[in-house]
């Protein structure tokens, strides 16, 4: 029965419902699944609302939450968050924990703000393009190294990770303040500024983000069809053709829908203008509306642009960054032997001990890990801004730790995926959106992120409980 | 390392035969059991081991050997220290007090990885199997096989593991569950295979068949013999006086992390051996050790 190529694995089960095979057959995960419907849920619930509350700004559901512009402004906003998440399941699954991300983050960033201002502007000049490439590798040194002493510390002097990076916390923020002396220090470099997403030249446009999204597809399609041959090699069981087809459909429609959406979104129109008087492109006469403004049609719509001059942002340079990062950490979690020894700790530290596993240095290249990748998002952060302040990661740990669990990364170690926490990220930035979207208090936004934590926890609990 | 071992595990045994082994063992080619009275240097000598768990002295100055192609049986009361013994050779402890010598030499075990390096393999008795990995992760769990792009050949160590599995309990499908979801027998299955895929010399099974049905523990006693015909030294942990008066060449009793004595298991009958196990009396066929009630023994 082994040797043979079939349709189904594990005990054949004859009458099972269609809904079971389906999942079975394409190895969704109901869970997921669960989590997506929740976002989309959220996404309309803010969008009607947005729409009875403020009125029609174009979006899907009559509101102002599913427009490009603000799914666009969405991804961007996620995208320091999904970073740090995705680095935080790594180590939740090991059965660590890292509190500092935020103060950390706050720390790396103060400290390439205040080598690019202070130090190599002065020896270099304005501009220089050492300075980006200088301040980059900083930031992410910086980051890794901070990591690897929480890890050295909770792996070798055997404190337990929350106390640490507790410590590290307060030390952190402690020591960002003091190197900002508690002031905004900027401006960045320019070039530094595209990683924020915040400048023109960091944007794709619709040319590029196709052509990715073309890649992409392609990825998707060559890695179903690879792992099916894999598999028949190996003459293991083989996944219902039909089901591997919908799983090709799905992944290049979701790449595809997303491409659609950020190649919809057009420049501010203060851009375009200044970007068409420093390029010499002609603005021809627009019609003057009540305010003054220029406006002009683009197809159906009344668009505020110097007429018909409208450029598309396409993918911004943060969130692509995000989507690699996202990429190479499902690969070194899902492919690589660091990655199984992560999993293998977080079932039972001993016996990976037992296996030969050198567990404390895992746990130092985990913090490690951590700490790159909180270096990355300290310069997405302060790129961004286009300065850095020692409040800058504030509460970041707390959001980093929520779109974690809230992904679906077990507290006791041993379950957690990556793009679990990534959508995670999405789900808890786009409650904070919408919320500032309907005009609702920062304190309330707080409140809301709490509850659904605790909700998202408690729903966990109870599909696992279903499940066993 | 892998790779190799991968291939070999595909030769029709269950077990690399001795020639191909990479390790040369101390007697090559070795027939069954030959009574070791001072003949060869034992492959492992362990010399007056000693660890204490705070207050308690869980092994006490304990000293065992085992020769290539022997099966030495490990018996005692439940906390007798066996569990703590054997785990000292494994890597898993490290002792206050002995020396453990490999073919005569002194040799440094500090951590698992020592352990495995010098070919000891352990089949604990909790098995330590990571819950959350599925049974081929478990089966090269610090030792994966890899592609040429280094990243972990995921098919590849799925389908030696259903050829492994294949041959120690037949009837196991279930390649694809984490093992937390398998049942006891099946996860000692696992266990097991991953004890005997690699190569080794020396093969510490501490009560390896608690959970296995009647079929396949007379499986794993099959697998003991082949394993001891190819050199293999194995110590065996049990608390089942049949299964070690089967497949044991020798026997060592301990009683309160003591060793109470050390006998042929022709030398002594059951009766004996339970008194060694309950009473600490050694008798005649045996060598009394440290932990023998002194009176009695004579
Ligand atoms: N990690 C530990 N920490 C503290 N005490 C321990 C530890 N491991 C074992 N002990 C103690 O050492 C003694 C010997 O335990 P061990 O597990 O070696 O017994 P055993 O002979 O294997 O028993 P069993 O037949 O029940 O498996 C016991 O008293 C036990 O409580
Ligand atoms: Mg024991």
């Amino acid at each position: 029965m082994s040797n043979a190529p079939q349709s189904s694995q594990g005990p054949a089960l004859q009458n099972e419902g269609p809904v079971t095979r389906f999942f079975r057959a394409t190895e969704i995960n109901a869970r997921m699944l669960g989590m997506l419907a929740a976002l989309v849920l959220i996404w309309c619930v803010f969008d009607i609302a947005s729409g009875i509350l403020r009125g029609n700004f174009g979006g899907l559901l009559g509101g102002s939450f599913l427009t490009p512009r603000n799914l666009w402004t969405l991804l961007v906003q996620t995208s320091s968050i999904a970073i740090m998440s995705t680095g935080m399941v790594l180590l939740i699954v090991m059965r660590q924990l890292d509190l500092s991300v935020g103060s950390m983050l706050s720390l790396v960033a103060v400290s390439g703000a205040v080598l690019q201002v202070f130090k190599l502007v002065p020896v270099l000049g304005v501009g220089h393009p050492a300075i980006w490439i200088i301040a980059v590798v900083a930031c992410i040194a910086l980051g890794t190294l901070i990591g690897a002493l929480n890890g050295a510390v909770v792996a070798y002097a055997r404190i337990p990770a929350f106390i640490v990076t507790l410590g590290g916390l307060l030390a952190y923020s402690g020591l960002a303040f003091y190197l900002a002396r508690g002031e905004t220090v900027a401006p960045m470099d320019k070039t530094y500024e595209i990683f924020g997403g915040g400048i023109t030249i960091s944007w794709l446009g619709p040319f590029w983000s196709w052509l990715l999204a073309g890649v992409a597809c392609a990825a998707i399609v060559f890695g179903i069809a690879n792992g099916r041959r894999q598999r028949l090699r190996f003459k293991f069981p083989l996944r219902p053709m039909w089901a591997e087809v919908f799983l090709a459909a799905l992944g290049t429609a979701a790449v595809l829908g997303t491409t659609l959406v950020m190649n919809s979104y057009p420049w501010p129109f203060k851009l375009i203008e200044n970007y068409a008087k420093a390029n010499n492109v002609v603005i021809p006469p627009g019609v003057e509306d009540r305010d003054g403004n220029a406006i002009c049609m683009a197809g159906e719509q009344v668009v505020r642009c110097a007429d018909g001059l409208i450029y598309y942002t396409g993918f911004s340079v943060p969130v692509l960054i995000a989507m690699v990062v996202g990429l190479l950490m499902t690969f070194l979690a899902t492919r690589t032997m660091f990655g199984r020894y992560v999993y293998a700790i977080g079932g039972n530290p001993e016996a990976a001990e037992l296996a030969g596993i050198n567990t404390k240095f895992m746990i130092v290249k985990g913090f490690a890990l951590m700490g790159a990748l909180v270096g990355i998002s300290s310069i997405i952060s302060s790129a961004r801004l286009n300065a850095a302040t020692n409040a800058l990661g504030g509460l970041n740990e707390l959001y980093v730790i929520a779109a974690t669990v809230i992904g679906g990364t077990s507290l006791a170690g041993g379950v957690g995926t990556i793009y679990g926490a990534m959508l995670g990220a999405l789900m808890m930035q786009s409650i904070i959106s919408g919320m500032s979207l309907l005009n609702l208090p920062a304190a309330f936004q707080n409140i809301v992120v709490g509850v659904v934590l605790v909700f998202a926890v408690y729903l966990d609990q109870l599909y696992s409980r279903r499940v066993k | 390392m892998a790779k190799t071992s991968a291939k070999k595990a595909a030769s029709k045994k269950l077990v690399t035969p001795v020639k191909s082994r990479k390790t040369p063992l101390a007697v090559k080619g070795r027939g069954p059991y030959v009574k070791p009275d001072g003949r060869d240097t034992p492959l492992i000598e362990m010399r007056d081991i000693s660890i204490a768990f705070g207050g308690i002295k869980a092994v006490d100055h304990a000293s065992i050997d085992l020769y290539p192609g022997e099966v030495v049986g490990l018996l005692g009361h439940n906390g007798a220290g066996k569990s703590t013994l054997i785990k000292v050779l494994s890597g898993a402890y490290k002792r206050d007090h002995g020396q453990i010598n490999i073919n005569g030499d002194e040799v440094t075990i500090n951590n698992p990885r020592d352990a495995k390096a010098l070919g000891i393999e352990t089949i604990y008795q909790t098995l330590a199997l990571a819950d959350n990995v599925d049974a081929a992760a478990n089966l090269y769990l610090g030792r994966e096989l890899k592609t040429s792009f280094g990243t972990l050949d995921d098919v590849a160590m799925e389908s030696e593991a259903r050829k492994v599995m294949g041959r120690l309990n037949p009837n196991f499908r279930r390649f694809k569950e984490p093992v937390s979801k398998l049942s006891g027998g099946q996860r000692q299955s696992v266990a097991i295979a991953r004890a005997i895929h690699f190569n080794a010399r020396i093969l510490i099974m501490d009560e390896p068949t608690a959970a296995l049905g009647p079929q396949e523990t007379a499986q794993v006693g099959e697998l003991i013999k082949q394993l001891k015909d190819e050199g293999i030294g194995i110590f065996l942990i049990s608390h089942d006086l049949h299964d070690v008066f089967d497949l044991a060449d020798r026997l060592v009793v301990m009683k309160n992390g003591r060793v109470v004595g050390t006998a042929n298991v022709k030398d002594v009958t059951k009766d004996e051996v339970l008194g060694m196990i309950i009473a600490g009396k050694c008798p005649k066929g045996a060598v009394p050790g440290p932990g023998a009630l002194r009176d009695v023994a004579a």
